[in-house]
């Protein structure tokens, strides 16, 4: 009836686990019992769950992103205490079993559930606005993007308290993730997992693709977009381009472990290295996928920050281009000690030595935008000054293990760790939030305190460089990665300064909830719902904060790459129109929603093997889906009377703030 | 097209803005479906990557030498392809305005969908019952991932087609059905490729 399902898979002899269950439960049940004495559960449903507005689809994932971050700076620092304990013949108080999950949920989560959500919140977020668009190509796929990668989120949560989560490592290399060595459920709630959200990624990759090709405004040329929008269209080419093999390798895992093939397997003619080169052939495209839309919002910081034009845009835009095309050709360095042949090894080691030749492009292009430029001191702009700085060292240890030789050293040692957490943190996580201070305003309205902001950035940056550099030595030292306990008196020292810089990126952590609450608490004295508070460049700032939920009342015209700031120069910008025009919208629809709950019943009925339920939830979810077709809704149009009500509020503020004299609205009032 | 676009993404509804179907966003929802057929397209390209590096794995097992039936496979693709091109003629008849046209040439398509998964279940039923299962060698695991999430995909097809039949029976030649069949027919064609590179290298290059 249940499967493998009993009683026994709750962890009840864990106490670790046990408390932290009781801490999510009655953090839930305050969440739960919060909104139901607020009344806000019609407001939830109506306004977000069920929203196909990209811009509140992008404040849900950066919500997901927020909270999976937290879960996943949980795991590195119990990792970090375990090993500055577990020392010289101590155990810990990890045992090996529980801390094999720990690092494995800690890289799941940070790649897929933390730095991937967070992207696609950016990019829903700001994409559309900047190129002058209403919504984007596919709204409800949108919103099942969204919900897949919930799905994704609730099954590797649930593998906290309901049986285990793999021991594999994030990469989960059979014959290990086989089923001869893991036959619990653990991998098969990562293979779910990862299956489920990452189905979301591709449709989220087709969607955006779909919406920069076909939705821009009148005269935006491609070569003349926006730059963050430029560097996450490449994102989804490698997107639409990588994640299918992700999926094919997930299957093929599957039915290694469900139905006996031997794909992977070692024995009857499998292939355990096959996987290992799907994974990456998908893997290494995902760090570009992570780091392409950190740079364009590095860019675009800059760029608004200095009150100049980025310095060289095509030379951008070529230069992504060039790292997504270098980036599909070279996974193989994640694994030279493969054994395949100096000639195999010395291409894949100068292709991946090639990629710092376009990111030295992107730097140059910085610091020249910088130079002869006014930069204000913003904690956005620290956040980038700090990851050119972080990010050139990272760069630089990602030569060096480019270098085959070099590899065969430090494979699988901790300067690996260190170098990837230099550039994912360093790049990417510094990209995020930098974006995320950049674009609160536009989602929200109001700017988040700067002085907490700074403070985060110095707790975050002291704190990487305190907690990554003597991983660096380590690895030196010849300290092996994924290792629960040492022996080695020499490594001690360097295991607890690492443990000390973990807990300084905790105090920034923490700064950052304490900015949100202080900006949420201050809210008035930061309000800028005119919709432009850094004098931006492109057209995500033409409107008002937060948005018209249909964008634009009139769809704006692009001939310029900074087509914003050319409207403002030449007194163009806030025109109002004689009349407006009703405006075409869609519907909101709860099939996003009950397709993401159908899917991770069937993905969490397919890791205990209860068939039966496995097929009432793929059979609910195709049946839904069909049923949600036929119904075929068409959207609505917005009348006329609500967008001059909309738009008379924001010219109202425009005025106040005398970004446009009153004569003008007077007589827009009349013609209207 | 492009005006199509222009017009689906900006929504200019003065021409016709009472019009229940106002907003054609037919042409963009095909280009969206090309852009999932590409995500497709990779995702059998992994695939067929891996049954070239097993095919040689028949670890004591039975090489496709031994297995394959060619005039059998043969019939099999004799149906697809045919049904490929009465697809054709549904379309055309679709943009003739020919409703009775459009089921029965749907109708045939199906059937011989259908036949041509019937035939790779039978396939894969004998050399299961002989003991060629996938369980016996990578070769043959690889093999059955192949063809096996090809067949799965036309039966993906065949169960869309009965809803599309369906649909077009309820409410007509809309302009909804005919993005959908377009979806649907972009995708019945390509599994058409992906097949005739499966007969090729799986069936052909296996017994030649």
């Amino acid at each position: 009836m249940f499967g493998k399902l009993s009683w026994d898979a709750v962890p009840f002899h864990e106490p670790i686990v046990m408390i932290t269950i009781a801490m999510i439960a009655l953090g839930g049940l305050a969440l739960f019992a919060g909104i139901t004495y607020f009344k806000k559960w019609t407001y939830l449903w109506t306004e977000w769950l069920t929203s196909v507005d990209h811009k509140k689809i992008g404040v849900m994932y950066v919500i997901v992103a927020m909270v999976m971050l937290l879960r996943g700076f949980a795991d590195a620092i119990m990792m970090r205490t375990q090993l500055a304990m577990a020392t010289e013949g101590s155990p810990g108080y990890l045992p090996p079993e529980h801390y094999d999950q720990i690092f494995t949920a800690h890289g799941v989560i940070m790649i897929i559930f933390m730095a991937m959500p967070f992207f696609t919140g950016l990019m829903n977020l700001a994409l559309p606005l900047q190129i002058g668009a209403r919504d984007v190509a596919y709204p409800f796929l949108n919103s099942l993007s969204f919900w897949l990668l919930v799905s994704g989120v609730v099954l590797i949560n649930v593998s906290l308290g309901v049986g285990e989560f793999a021991k594999t490592g994030w990469v989960a290399y059979p014959p290990l993730s086989g089923l001869q060595y893991s036959p619990g459920v653990g991998v098969d709630y990562y293979i779910w997992a990862l299956q489920l959200s990452g189905l979301g990624t591709t449709l989220t990759g087709v969607n955006f693709l779909a919406t920069v090709l076909k939705m821009r405004a009148p005269g935006m040329k491609l070569m003349d977009m926006p730059i963050f929008t430029w560097t996450c269209t490449w994102a989804n080419v490698l997107i639409v381009a990588s994640f299918p093999i992700l999926a094919a390798t997930m299957a093929l895992l599957s039915l290694d472990r469900y139905l006996d093939f031997h794909i992977f397997t070692n024995e009857l003619g499998g292939n355990p290295m096959m996987y290992v080169n799907l994974f990456w052939a998908w893997g290494h495209p995902e760090v570009y996928i992570l780091i392409l839309p950190a740079f364009g919002i590095f860019s675009e910081v800059i760029s608004t920050f200095t009150g100049k034009r980025l310095f060289g845009h095509h030379s951008m835009v070529y230069a992504s281009g060039a790292i997504s095309v270098l980036g599909f050709m070279v996974w193989l360095h994640h694994f030279f000690t493969m054994g395949s042949g100096a000639s195999v090894n010395a291409f894949f080691g100068l292709a991946t030595m090639l990629i710092s030749i376009p990111t030295g492009v992107k730097l140059f292009n910085w610091l020249f935008t910088i130079y002869h430029g006014r930069l204000r001191m913003t904690s956005q702009v620290l956040w980038t000054l700090g990851f050119m700085v972080t990010f050139a060292i990272g760069g630089m240890t990602g030569v060096l293990l480019a270098i085959p030789g070099a590899d065969f050293v430090l494979h699988n040692s901790l300067f690996v760790i260190a170098h990837f957490h230099n550039v994912i943190i360093g790049g990417a996580v510094f990209g995020y939030i930098a974006g995320f201070s950049f674009y609160f305003p536009k989602a929200f309205g109001f700017k988040l305190h700067e002085g907490w902001g700074k403070a985060a950035f110095w707790f975050w940056i002291s704190g990487f460089f305190v907690a990554f550099m003597p991983l660096y030595a380590l690895g030196f030292m010849g300290m092996t990665r994924r290792l629960n306990a040492t022996t080695n008196p020499e490594w001690v020292p360097y295991l607890y300064v690492a443990m000390f810089g973990a807990i300084m990126i905790a105090v920034g952590i923490a700064c950052q909830l304490i900015q949100l609450y202080v900006s949420v608490r201050d809210r008035k004295q930061n309000m800028c719902e005119s919709g432009d508070p850094w004098n931006g460049h492109t057209l995500e700032w033409s409107t008002s904060s937060p948005p018209p939920f249909y964008n634009f009342a009139v769809i704006p015209t692009a001939n310029t790459i900074d087509a914003f700031t050319e409207a403002k120069e030449d007194g163009t910008a806030y025109q109002q129109p004689k009349h407006y025009e009703p405006i075409h919208m869609p519907n909101n629809t709860a099939t996003g929603v009950v397709m993401g709950a159908l899917l991770t019943v069937f993905g969490f009925a397919m890791i205990w093997h209860i068939w039966w339920l496995a097929i009432v939830g793929l059979v609910g979810t195709i049946g839904y889906f069909i049923i949600h077709a036929a119904r075929d809704d068409q959207g609505y149009m917005v009348p006329v009377e609500t967008i001059e009500r909309i738009e008379a509020e924001q010219h109202a503020r425009l005025v106040a703030e005398k970004k446009i004299p009153a004569n003008r609205v007077e007589t827009s009032l009349e013609q209207a | 097209m492009s005006n199509l676009v222009t017009n689906a993404g900006h929504a200019h509804v003065d021409d016709h803005g009472h019009d229940d179907h106002h907003h054609d966003s037919g042409p963009i929802t095909v280009y969206g479906f090309w852009l999932y057929l590409m995500t497709d397209c990779i995702l059998f390209a992994s695939i067929f990557a891996v049954y070239a590096v097993l095919v040689n794995n028949v670890a004591g097992g039975p090489s496709g030498h031994d297995i394959f039936e060619l005039p059998y496979v043969l019939g099999e693709t004799a149906l697809l392809l045919f049904s490929s091109i009465t697809y054709g003629f549904a379309m055309l008849a679709f943009y003739k305005g020919n409703k009775k046209g459009v089921l029965s040439w749907l109708g045939l398509t199906f059937l011989f969908g259908l036949g041509f998964i019937g035939m790779e279940i039978n396939e894969f039923h004998l050399l299961i019952s002989e003991g060629y299962g996938p369980h016996r060698s990578g070769f043959l695991s690889a093999f059955f991932t192949l063809v096996g999430t090809h067949g799965l995909h036309v039966s993906a097809g065949l169960l869309w087609m009965a809803v599309m039949m369906y649909q077009v029976n309820k409410h007509g030649l809309t302009n909804t059905n005919k993005t959908r069949l377009s979806c649907l027919s972009l995708f019945w064609h390509f599994l058409d490729v992906v097949w005739i590179c499966v007969f090729t290298v799986v069936y052909l290059m296996g017994t030649l």
